[in-house]
């Protein structure tokens, strides 16, 4: 009971310094996981992200370019994929499915995407899951001019069954750059967690022959999304695509790609990750500072504590512990911090691309990182617990006389 | 039963609750010259004795008091507590010996200013052998009468009542002996009469010994028994402290 009782005094006498502490130590302990846990979930959400295709058939280029635009709906195409191409790919004996999509226009900044009614019929987005149109909605017409959007893009842009709307052309929005053309909704998609949400999409044909595109291209497809029979299709067609031929580059594997996104950022992570482990350190000096500066204040207590009996040994624990314990409130109060943090990232990147990170997500940096903060905390107590163990008791506590 | 009873005369009677031996004590003064402050040949206190020893200011009183609990070590001598020599014992040891035997009341009355009244009582417990027992230091802060202040913090005390928390908490663990500096040094006339009248009136209820020192006719005068300190202090007395 002296112990507990000793400490949590000394914390409430100190409370300012011990909040503004343990403040410290909050924030250094919710950075280090916000940034390690954003790294490593959104690599693994990024890499795994192929909304259940193989690869990506596109114009000459970066794969990256050609990933980024034809499955996380960023970036611009890098070039168009002509109608005898996409022939000659979707009769391709090792080709399971081949989706056209064709990009080019936005509605109020959400991508406008042409694609085929299969891709929400056939595909399967991950094993066992496909999309599915809300109640009340269906799939659009091919032949018409009609759309499905996706669950993020009809939250953000207020769209629901029978809404009509005219396209702005280009990726960016631009006002002054309306479409005369007009789809009407005919669907809204149940979330996917994936950059599909993001999209608005409608029929090929309705954007290759949206007026004021150029009627040379309204055949040409933007990319192609590819499921392959077996891995080795995406082997061959590499070979025949990326090294024989020099028209169209192959994108596979899609999560290999991804990865290396994230190796040419890794400087990047490293620099995110030795700032937030600088801030654990000053985090924990300022542990050491505020109790060793406490200590001239604190003087005379643990003398009157070791004339009443204490040992050196129990004073030295009792700052050493209270160390500790100013380190655990700043790693428990941390987790709060990361929690709030990652809330914060998650909804951006979800905003940003429509990847989805998980929030409850664990990993074992959520207990490593605390307790070495607390071990820190606990280490720094010791300089301070040093000087409290040396207090002369004799000089301290009484008048002479 | 005999031998019990025979155990229990040779301590009341033979072996005195704190005996002194040949103790002597000194300090490095500023300008490096080693002053002697406490050289006491011989003193004795019989169990549930109370004595006063005059002193004035500087004279190494408290000095002896702080050697006697063990607070500073001695240069030689020997300092016999309820048996134990204190003098022979680690640092550990004497903690060990002061937290179980020795009650000590100071004139600044050195209460822990961030814990309540309740608390310093059961702090200066929690290391002796009857531990953090808070009915038992609820119960000696009633004696005091300050049964209705428990939860206050010392500031909120009057000077007077400051003392009593200091009384109960030296009195807490039943020490054997009571060492008190200079206890009412801080108390106007009426309020100084009565701490002391409580001092020795607790120590008499627990047959505490009690040792008293101060400068304070008055206080004195209160005791039947009383010794210079000069007497037993063969040290130079324009010592620095």
């Amino acid at each position: 009971m002296t112990l507990p009782l000793l400490i949590r005094r000394s914390l409430r006498q100190h409370a300012l310094s011990t909040a503004i502490t343990a403040g410290s130590i909050a924030l250094a302990c919710g950075l280090l996981l916000c940034v390690w846990m954003v790294k490593t979930q959104s690599q693994a959400a990024f890499t795994q992200t192929t909304t259940g295709f193989d690869a990506v058939l596109g114009a000459r280029g970066s794969k990256l370019q050609l990933v980024l635009n034809a499955i996380f709906h960023l970036e611009a195409s890098p070039g168009n994929v002509a109608a005898a191409d996409f022939e000659a790919i979707r009769r391709h004996p090792m080709v399971k499915t081949a989706i056209p999509i064709a990009v080019g226009d936005n509605l109020r900044g959400f991508r406008l995407v042409g694609t085929v009614p299969e891709l929400f019929t056939n595909v399967e987005l991950a094993p066992g899951k496909k999309f599915v149109v809300r109640a009340g909605g269906k799939v659009f017409n091919g032949d018409a001019k009609e759309a499905v959007a996706g669950s993020f893009a009809a939250q953000r842009l207020g769209l629901k069954v029978g809404d009509t709307f005219k396209p702005f052309h280009g990726l960016a929005f631009d006002a002054k750059a309306e479409h005369a053309d007009i789809f009407t909704v005919t669907g809204v998609l149940e979330p996917t967690n994936t950059p599909a949400d993001r999209v608005v999409w409608i029929p090929l044909k309705g954007l290759q022959t949206m007026g004021g595109h150029d009627p040379k291209a309204a055949t040409d497809v933007s990319a192609v999304l590819l499921q392959f029979r077996s891995p080795m299709a995406g082997l061959q067609l590499d070979m025949l695509y990326n090294k024989q031929g020099n028209r169209l580059t192959l994108a596979f594997p899609v999560g290999a790609i991804m990865a290396e996104l994230f190796g040419k950022i890794a400087w990047f992570d490293a620099v995110l990750t030795l700032v937030a482990y600088l801030v654990a350190l000053v985090a924990a000096a300022s542990v050491v500072a505020s109790i060793y500066n406490s200590m001239s204040a604190r003087r005379r207590d643990l003398a009157i504590l070791r004339a009443l009996g204490a040992r050196r040994g129990t004073i030295f624990g009792a700052v050493f512990a209270e160390a500790a314990c100013i380190g655990a409130i700043g790693a428990a109060a941390g987790l709060a911090v990361y929690l709030a943090l990652y809330a914060g990232v998650a909804a951006l990147i979800r905003a940003e691309t429509g990847v989805v990170l998980e929030i409850g997500a664990w990993h074992p940096v959520l207990w490593i990182c605390p307790l070495a903060l607390v071990a820190l905390c606990a280490l720094g107590g010791i300089v301070p617990a040093l000087k409290a163990y040396r207090t002369p008791v004799a000089e301290t506590i009484a008048p002479v006389s | 039963m005999a031998l019990e009873l025979f155990q229990k005369f040779a301590a009341i009677t033979l072996l005195p609750m704190l005996a002194v031996a040949d103790l002597t004590k000194s300090f490095v003064a500023p300008d490096g010259t080693r002053a002697e402050i406490v050289r006491v040949a011989s003193f004795a206190l019989a169990a549930g004795e109370q004595l006063a020893l005059r002193g004035e200011s500087g004279s190494g009183k408290t000095t002896f008091l702080h050697l006697i609990a063990g607070i500073l070590a001695a240069d030689a001598g020997r300092v016999t507590i309820d048996g134990a020599e204190m003098t022979a014992l680690s640092e550990a040891g004497r903690d060990r010996l002061r937290a179980e035997k020795l009650g000590y009341i100071f004139q600044t009355f050195n209460l822990l200013q961030g814990f309540t009244v309740l608390e310093n009582v059961v702090l200066g417990m929690s290391f002796g052998p009857r531990g953090a027992d808070r009915a038992h230091a609820r119960a000696v802060l009633e004696r005091v009468g300050l049964g209705h202040r428990l939860d206050h913090f010392p500031r909120q005390l009057s000077t007077g009542q400051q003392q009593r928390v200091a009384v109960a908490r030296a009195l807490a663990n039943r020490p054997k002996l009571v060492l008190a500096d200079e206890p009412t040094g801080n108390l106007d006339r009426k309020h100084a009469r009565e701490a002391l009248a409580l001092i020795r009136e607790v120590c008499r209820e627990q047959s505490a010994a009690l040792l008293l020192v101060s400068h304070d006719e008055e206080v004195l005068a209160q005791f039947e028994t009383r010794r210079d300190f000069a007497e037993i202090n063969a040290a130079r007395q324009e010592a620095p402290r």
